[in-house]
């Protein structure tokens, strides 16, 4: 059973102001609905988290969004009204703030994430050609609107992201957190095979 | 006889054997200029950085002792904020990274010097989002540094207090703008602010006194102390002093980060004796010598330079690109700007409208959207560029795009006005006859594509 899509759910396009309905909602379920339970060790972190910004609570929104974002995949209704909470401030104050920075998902993306940085020296050194290369080979299908192209059993998503400051040797691409360099298409065939949550490395059990 | 590298700030980078851990940073005579510089008053190492001459590496190329002679803390009721900006994403750009990943105590270092200088006892290192392993990195450093007293209450038993945190950005190029940055660390949207009167020195984080320096100039600070600023500042070029880290990228054989004094090599000599020159059977056909932003160079530029002799007379001289030295006041006189040190190079096979194209790509994602000629500018200036890259320019493209680009620079309330309409204004200006329309790769009709096509070398 698939929920249907409400549109008025989906994301407004930048630039022409369409909606654009979220037509994700509907291969796994309902996600967006599905509440986690916040753990006291995750509290705990939020609240250290807290102690950086003595002069003002609202400093903390970006270090709590990456910490959720971190845990659970994707920032969700839930934690924009968690986040609101902690800096006692409106859901507005959190949500405007996950709009601006491009880091800050609100739909989940694969579980290996794949950014190729698209800014002129890497162009120059074949990153378009990468980016190109590892859409097919990981059969993600096109990008969305916002840039995204993630495999339908949600296992890889691929993007283009702007400048990641490793010029000097193109093309540079990220695995999840980790930065790879000077990256030939072979390269990424071995960062990919030996990644430590590729499908050939977790047989699913019986 | 390629120039020989004077490291100051990258010395220990790359050295085999030296490890990010404290123990190996103090085996290197780590913290001993932060001991100096506790037995020195606060105002003496305001003095002694203005005396080095130093400007600011991040960019902007203001004086460093300036910016914090405008901190006066005996007059201030409030406190004083350092901020680290290690949020480094200009394009060509990636020598903090360097220094973060590789050498992060010096940083540390520097910033307890710079705070100590100022009065300030709150402290934050905005690092961009994508280094999660950097704010890591940073985060163990801080803690080894707290637990040898380097940081935390009482430093080094001088009654000095100081706390250092790290702040993750998370993936918007305008937090490098210093009003930006601020606005982001306050938990808010990087919009930069109306200057006047949001003068980070008079009304920065939390309407506070703030100074925002870049990595590579924190870490300078700990060097001053180091030499003396008299010292200091016969490493270079008058205006032009102490060291300077250069990123070079794009199409050389040897892409790199390195160090000299400022000034002291020219053009020719870093991309070709440093950096191997071009690949096999190319040419250099367009640099861009400070981060995406600055003005493009043609690689067979000769500029008309006057310079005042010392009778008063002003006589001309000619320079060719290949002899122009790299610092800031020569970048600016032929007319772009030393920037970020990001140097990057695009040789004879490069199309100048799928690069421009690129880097125009770059600013309409990047810009904040606060003002109305960035915003809606950046936008233009990328569909035109892409259009003209796929084949599909129109006669009347260039003019067009001149004058959205004149009409950004200037009406914006921060420099990424310029910083996006420069390219677009200097590329045509030097490589007019690359953005009239050529015939199309692909059929009229086909719709334009969102991205400019990959880049192809042409033969």
């Amino acid at each position: 059973m698939h929920p249907p899509v409400n549109p008025l759910e989906g994301d407004v396009h930048s630039s022409t102001g369409e909606i654009i309905p979220d037509t994700r909602h509907s291969h796994d379920g309902h996600f967006a609905c599905s509440e986690v339970v916040i753990t006291p060790e995750f509290q705990d972190q939020g609240d250290e988290i807290m102690t950086h910004y003595p002069a003002s609570r609202r400093s903390a929104v970006l270090p709590l969004l990456h910490l959720w974002q971190e845990t659970h995949g994707f920032i969700s209704e839930q934690a924009i009204e968690w986040i609101a909470g902690m800096i006692r401030l409106q859901t507005i104050n959190v949500l405007e703030v996950v709009t601006f920075y491009p880091m800050f998902r609100r739909h989940p993306a694969g579980k290996i994430q794949v950014k190729v940085c698209r800014t002129l020296s890497c162009a120059l050194g074949g990153g378009y050609e990468l980016r190109d290369y590892l859409l097919k080979k990981l059969n993600v299908g096109e990008p969305d609107a916002h840039g995204l192209a993630t495999s339908a059993d949600g296992t890889y998503s691929v993007e283009f992201v702007e400048c990641l400051a490793s010029c000097g040797t193109a093309p540079v691409i990220m695995i999840n957190d980790d930065f790879y360099e000077s990256v030939t298409h072979d390269k990424a065939d071995a960062l990919l095979a030996a990644h430590p949550l590729a499908p050939a490395n977790n047989p699913p059990s019986a | 006889m390629p120039v020989a590298e004077r490291r100051l700030v990258l010395k220990h980078v790359d050295q085999p054997g030296y490890t990010v851990d404290i123990d190996c940073y103090l085996r290197h005579g780590g913290y001993e200029e932060l001991r100096k510089a506790l037995t020195m008053k606060p105002a003496e190492i305001v003095n002694e950085v203005k005396i080095s001459g130093m400007r600011g590496r991040g960019g902007a190329g203001f004086s460093c002792g300036l910016k914090w002679s405008f901190i006066d803390p005996t007059k201030n009721t409030k406190p004083v904020y350092v901020i680290c900006n290690a949020d480094e994403s200009e394009p060509g750009t990636f020598k903090d990274k360097q220094i973060i990943y590789k050498d992060p105590h010096q940083l540390i270092e520097g910033m307890v010097i710079s705070c100590f200088a100022n009065n300030a006892h709150l402290s934050y290192i905005y690092i961009r989002g994508e280094f999660t392993e950097g704010a890591k990195i940073l985060e163990r450093t801080i803690a080894e540094a707290r637990e040898r007293n380097f940081l935390g209450k009482n430093i080094l038993g001088t009654g000095f207090d100081l706390d250092i945190y790290v702040h993750r950005g998370a993936g918007a190029y305008i937090c490098g703008e210093e009003t930006g940055l601020i606005e982001s660390l306050e938990g808010k949207r990087a919009y930069p602010r109306i200057k006047p009167p949001y003068f980070p020195a008079v009304l920065g984080l939390y309407m506070s006194p703030t100074i925002v320096n870049n990595v590579e100039t924190l870490c300078n600070a700990k060097h001053i102390i180091a030499m003396g600023g008299a010292e200091y500042a016969k490493l270079g070029k008058p205006n032009n002093t102490g060291t300077r880290c250069l990123c070079v990228s794009g199409d050389v054989v040897k892409p790199g980060y390195f160090e000299f004094e400022v000034g002291h090599i020219t053009m020719g000599e870093l991309l070709y004796d440093v950096c191997g020159g071009p690949r096999p059977g190319r040419k250099f056909k367009a640099i861009i010598p400070g981060g995406s932003s600055a003005k493009v160079m043609r690689a067979d530029d000769v500029y008309k330079l006057k310079k005042r002799g010392p009778d008063g007379t002003t006589v001309e001289t000619q320079l060719a690109f290949n002899d122009v030295p790299i610092d800031f006041d020569t970048l600016s006189a032929v007319g772009t700007m030393a920037g970020s040190g990001g140097i990057i190079v695009m040789d004879d096979s490069r199309d100048m409208a799928q690069c421009l194209a690129n880097i125009a790509e770059f600013y309409a994602h990047e810009s904040c959207g606060q003002c109305t000629p960035c915003r809606e500018g950046s936008l233009w200036m990328k569909k035109i560029t892409s259009r003209i890259a796929a084949g599909h320019g129109r006669p009347e493209d260039r003019a067009l795009l001149k004058n959205v680009a004149h009409n950004i620079g200037g009406r914006t309330i921060c420099a990424f006005g310029e910083a996006c309409a420069w390219p677009v204004e200097s590329f045509i200006a030097k490589f007019p006859e690359e953005f009239d329309p050529k015939p199309p790769a692909v059929p009229v009709e086909a719709p334009a594509p969102r991205t400019p096509a990959a880049f192809q070398p042409t033969p």
